[in-house]
């Protein structure tokens, strides 16, 4: 159940966006902030932990992952511009910290976690209105968005509130595209081959710039299409839409 | 992406022999693990598979057209949802009830006049059959579809004892005649095109003609296999479901093969896995709706063959004795652990495989497993080892696509987590084949360090400035990098970390 | 092998839990429901869909109209159960044409060659059929032996619209197969198949080639 609207929610960054998407983040704050809510971007944010806790070291996860929790202690909605790590905080922390001293206080935090588009949607229910000139573009879910978070076509509305925006889809917008953590690297040939699919797909459909909620992905893609310099950008969603949505 | 240091190396190349694996013998015992095991590399032989067009192709095809034609035979989600957790109570409540249910199989088999025999390892469950065949001096053994039997190398077992153990599943059967293993648990053969069994078939069966036409495919083979149905002094077959209650082993399947080899020679054996108890024949009808639909797209299969008893003494026809031997490998220590527990609730549809982007790309062989796909990824180092296997294990980028279609919704990205965990870590309770024999010390160093960082923030904070000062200057030469970049551009930081713009530059106010 | 029975049984033992068993909800397949005439449309639908041919008939006349099929196909040994009321009925009225009847009446072993070579069709009755997917209940046994409805090229298949049941699951309850099943049980959808080359659909790979249902109108009420 989305909660009351409420006055004020913490931000969470996210290592990726933090050193890659940066834009993305401070978008990500305007967006709600003029959706009428005070942002609080609590200092000491590093990451969820999702890295060593899908390679299966659980005690270094938590460890991160407590010295997270600590930094949101109101009682306030926790908003992440990453499918990916929200699906990490709202679905795995539960697990990881079964049988903790600080089990409830994690279950009480993943309770309170939300993706962006999700709380845009769901719970601020936001109407934009679009200031860009027409423009194609696509969108590829992330998996963990898609399925460990159970995203279910908030991206998909907001774009749809641009005038100007085309949203051409993908033939496999559901197939994961490759990037998968630590996956990226151990199997670098398998990751890479569907990766390329990915970046192919994309391609056709002439668009000019992906959009993802998931910086791994957007990496992922970017690298891609760098690499064989495909005229097509990679871009976070949330950055997409306080471009095309602010006046400047 | 700090933490994979040594892991991506490829480890050791080239095709993997069973035999030589020191955790699995031929006939598939399992012994402890040793320290450090070194098992087949599934990413050398998927970077292998993924050099061959033909077969990417081939697999993308007939992945498409499965996921297609399974989504069609689930129009309203409510349904599928409904029917899926139907079929996962049915599992769990069947593994819950698992030693009970089992016992009251073998006795309502018995009473059926089903002979009943338990096999600890594959070995025994060879030994088992070689001895029944021996002593009604059958020679000539016709087999329908059973991954178990493949699990257990019974072909080749077999043979290395004078005894024709021939497969009858046309796409076994294809496969067979090249000394090949299944690519896929369902389609056997749908790594190879029709022009491959053409030219097979041409030099293979005698006196046959080369065409490229299926029907003439299929008509040859059937001539063939008819005359060794005819003949054969012993038939083979897989169980789907074992219903506890009745004493009835189910066999589902399209072609006729599975009915021609549990009935018209005298003498049927059937194995399974000791998991695939049900307590109810009504428990059927939900897995299977949800078995044929997963699997192959079909609302039924041709057939769905109920077998709870031989010939009894005013029939005509039918075997004169059956036998089910019910086996353990490994099974039973999975069932030990209440999270894996879950692997045991799989009814082999193959729609994980289907449906994985990995699998799909790199088709079944690379798995170099009997099981391949996500099920196989989950199920293999369960019972070969987790250590062995600690590549085919990270070979996942935990999508998810696998559990979303499973139809008893085994959580096979979480399983995966589980496992990395146990092949890394030797400081739990658990019986986890193998457990802690994939550690390193560079992979531990690594996570240890990134702990280290990440959980003070002004450590993180330094690492941020660095890495965005010196962005430009990553060294490509790093082994994750060097990966990383087999097909992509090394990734840049931003100017300014996020954290550092807002230091400076305050919050932005709207 | 006690032994393997034993160890197996205690480690299964050793890691029981007594955790809740889940409940059942089979509200899913409850609702799968229909009416007779619609029965008959949806099992017809399924069944062809798979290459099965459909017969009409009736009650009085089924005879006839397989003999008329036999002679029209050209079906020159047909074998049958001679025990079974249908088949007396159809002996009765098969005498008169061109299609020779051998009855299924001695063990296989007997005559294996001629039934693998030698013969052009297998008739049996059914228990019924499933609406829900398309297809029919056979339940072999000493008057219809089990190799009667597989290894003949042609499978004949005497099908009464009021004997055919909404699901898988509802039949198995109604026949009574959930208490005590018969020895052997089938539900046949059609003809044999498979799509192991290329996943190109082949029909008659080992069973039947055909599969033809006699179905016999015997719905109150349905028009002659
Ligand atoms: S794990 Fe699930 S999807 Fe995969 S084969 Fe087993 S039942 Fe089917």
């Amino acid at each position: 159940m989305p909660p009351a609207r409420p006055s004020r929610v913490y931000f969470y960054g996210t290592c990726l966006v933090d050193l890659f998407f940066p834009e993305a983040g401070l978008a990500g704050i305007q967006l709600l902030q003029r959706a009428g809510v005070e942002v609080v971007f609590p200092e000491g944010q590093t990451c969820c932990g999702q890295p060593a806790y899908n390679c299966g070291y659980f005690e270094e996860a938590r460890a991160v992952a407590r010295t997270q929790i600590a930094l949101f202690p109101e009682d306030l909605p926790v908003i992440l511009p990453s499918g990916s790590c929200a699906g990490m905080m709202k679905h795995h922390y539960p697990d990881l910290f079964r049988g903790q001293p600080d089990e409830a206080a994690a279950r009480a935090f993943a309770a309170r976690v939300y993706e962006l588009t999700q709380f845009l949607v769901d719970v601020l229910d936001v109407r934009l209105a679009d200031l860009g000139p027409p423009v194609k573009v696509t969108w590829h879910s992330s998996c963990h968005a898609l399925r460990d978070l159970g995203l279910k076509g908030q991206p998909q509305a907001l774009l749809g509130q641009l005038a100007n925006v085309e949203l051409a889809p993908l033939a496999r917008e559901r197939e994961c595209c490759g990037f998968g953590g630590t996956f990226s690297v151990r199997h670098p040939e398998i990751s890479g081959t569907m990766a390329c699919d990915k970046a192919a797909d994309a391609l056709a459909t002439e668009a000019s710039v992906v959009l993802s909620t998931d910086g791994g992905c957007l990496l992922n893609v970017k690298g891609v299409l760098e690499a064989q310099t495909a005229p097509m950008r990679v871009q976070h969603i949330a950055e997409f839409l306080w471009e095309r949505t602010h006046a400047r | 992406m700090p933490g994979e240091s040594d892991m991506n190396e490829g480890g050791p190349s080239g095709r993997f022999a069973p035999s030589a694996s020191p955790l699995v013998h031929p006939h598939g015992v399992t012994e402890r693990s040793p320290a450090t095991p070194s098992g087949p590399s599934f990413r050398a032989s998927a970077a292998k598979a993924l050099g061959d067009a033909q077969l990417r192709a081939n697999f993308r095809r007939a992945m498409d057209g499965l996921m297609t034609k399974r989504s069609a035979q689930f129009p309203d989600p409510g349904d599928l949802q409904a029917l899926r957790d139907l079929g996962t109570a049915v599992r769990t409540r069947s593994l819950l009830r698992l030693p009970e249910l089992l016992e009251q199989l073998e006795a309502s088999c018995t009473r059926n006049g089903i002979q009943v025999h338990w096999a600890e390892t594959c070995d025994q469950a060879n030994a088992l059959i070689l001895g029944l065949l021996k002593a009604r001096g059958a020679t000539r053994l016709v087999k329908g579809k059973s991954m178990v039997s493949e699990e257990m190398h019974l072909n080749a077992f077999l043979e290395s004892h004078g005894i024709e153990s021939l497969e009858s599943d046309l796409g076994e059967y294809i496969i067979q005649l090249d000394h090949e293993t299944p690519s896929h648990i369902i389609m056997p053969a749908i790594h190879k095109n029709k022009g491959q069994i053409a030219q097979q078939f041409s030099q293979k069966i005698k006196d046959a003609a080369y065409t490229e036409d299926v029907d003439e495919l299929t008509a040859l083979a059937r001539k063939v296999l008819r005359q060794k149905f005819l003949e054969a002094d012993a038939g083979l077959s897989g169980v789907n479901f074992a219903v506890a209650e009745t004493g009835t082993l189910c066999l589902v399947e399209n072609e006729g093969n599975g009915r021609m080899s549990t009935h018209v020679p005298p003498l049927h054996i059937a194995v399974m896995g000791l998991e695939k108890v049900v307590a109810r024949l009504e428990d059927v009808a939900p897995l299977y709706a949800l078995l044929t639909r997963s699997a192959t797209g079909q609302p039924a299969t041709t057939y769905l063959n109920l077998i709870s008893g031989p010939r009894a003494k005013d029939e005509m026809d039918g075997p004169r004795e059956i036998h089910l031997v019910i086996l353990d490998n490994g099974r039973s220590r999975i069932y030990g652990d209440p999270q894996l527990q879950a692997t045991l609730r799989c009814i082999r549809c193959g729609a994980c495989m289907n449906h994985c982007p990995v699998y799909t790309r790199v088709g079944g062989h690379a798995y170099e497993a009997v099981y391949p796909g996500p099920i196989g990824k989950i199920l293999t180092p369960q019972i070969e080892g987790v250590g062995l296997r600690h590549d085919l294990i990270h070979g996942s980028s935990l999508c998810g696509a696998c559990s979303e279609v499973c139809p008893v919704e085994i959580p096979i990205p979480d399983i995966l987590v589980r496992l990395r965990r146990e092949a890394t870590h030797a400081d739990a309770a658990s019986a986890v084949a193998g457990q802690g024999t994939g550690r390193t010390t560079s992979e531990d160093l690594a996570w240890r360090a990134w702990a280290a960082v990440l959980k003070r923030p002004r450590l993180y904070r330094l690492s941020a400035w660095f890495a965005t000062r010196f962005r430009q200057f990553i060294p490509g030469g790093l082994p994750l990098l060097k990966a990383w970049t087999l097909s992509r551009t090394t990734p840049l930081p931003a100017p300014r970390s996020l954290q550092e713009r807002i230091r400076k530059e305050g919050m932005p106010r709207v | 092998m006690s032994d393997a029975r034993a160890a197996i049984l205690a480690r299964l033992r050793a890691a029981s839990t007594d955790n809740p068993l889940p409940t059942l909800d089979t509200a899913v397949l409850e609702r799968r429901r229909w009416s007779p005439t619609e029965r008959v449309k949806r099992l017809r639908r399924g069944m062809e869909a798979v290459h099965t041919e459909f017969l009409e008939a009736r009650t009085e006349d089924w005879p006839e109209v397989l003999g008329a099929f036999c002679e029209r196909e050209g079906i020159k040994t047909l074998l049958y159960g001679p025990g079974t009321e249908a088949g007396r009925r159809l002996a009765a009225v098969m005498a008169v044409t061109a299609t020779a009847l051998r009855p299924y009446d001695a063990p296989v072993e007997t005559f294996k060659d001629e039934l693998f070579q030698a013969v052009d069709a297998g008739f049996t009755t059914t228990l019924g059929g499933v609406a829900e997917t398309g297809g029919l209940l056979v339940a072999p046994g000493p008057q219809e032996p089990r190799l009667l409805s597989l290894v003949p090229p042609v499978h004949l298949a005497l099908l009464r619209a009021s004997a055919i049941h909404d699901t898988l699951w509802s039949a198995i309850r109604s026949l009574g197969w959930d208490q005590a099943p018969p020895p052997n049980a089938l539900m046949i959808s059609g003809p044999s198949k498979t799509a192991d080359i290329e996943q190109t659909l082949a029909y008659g790979v080992h069973g039947p080639r055909r599969l033809i249902v006699i179905l016999v109108h015997d719905l109150p009420g349905t028009p002659a």
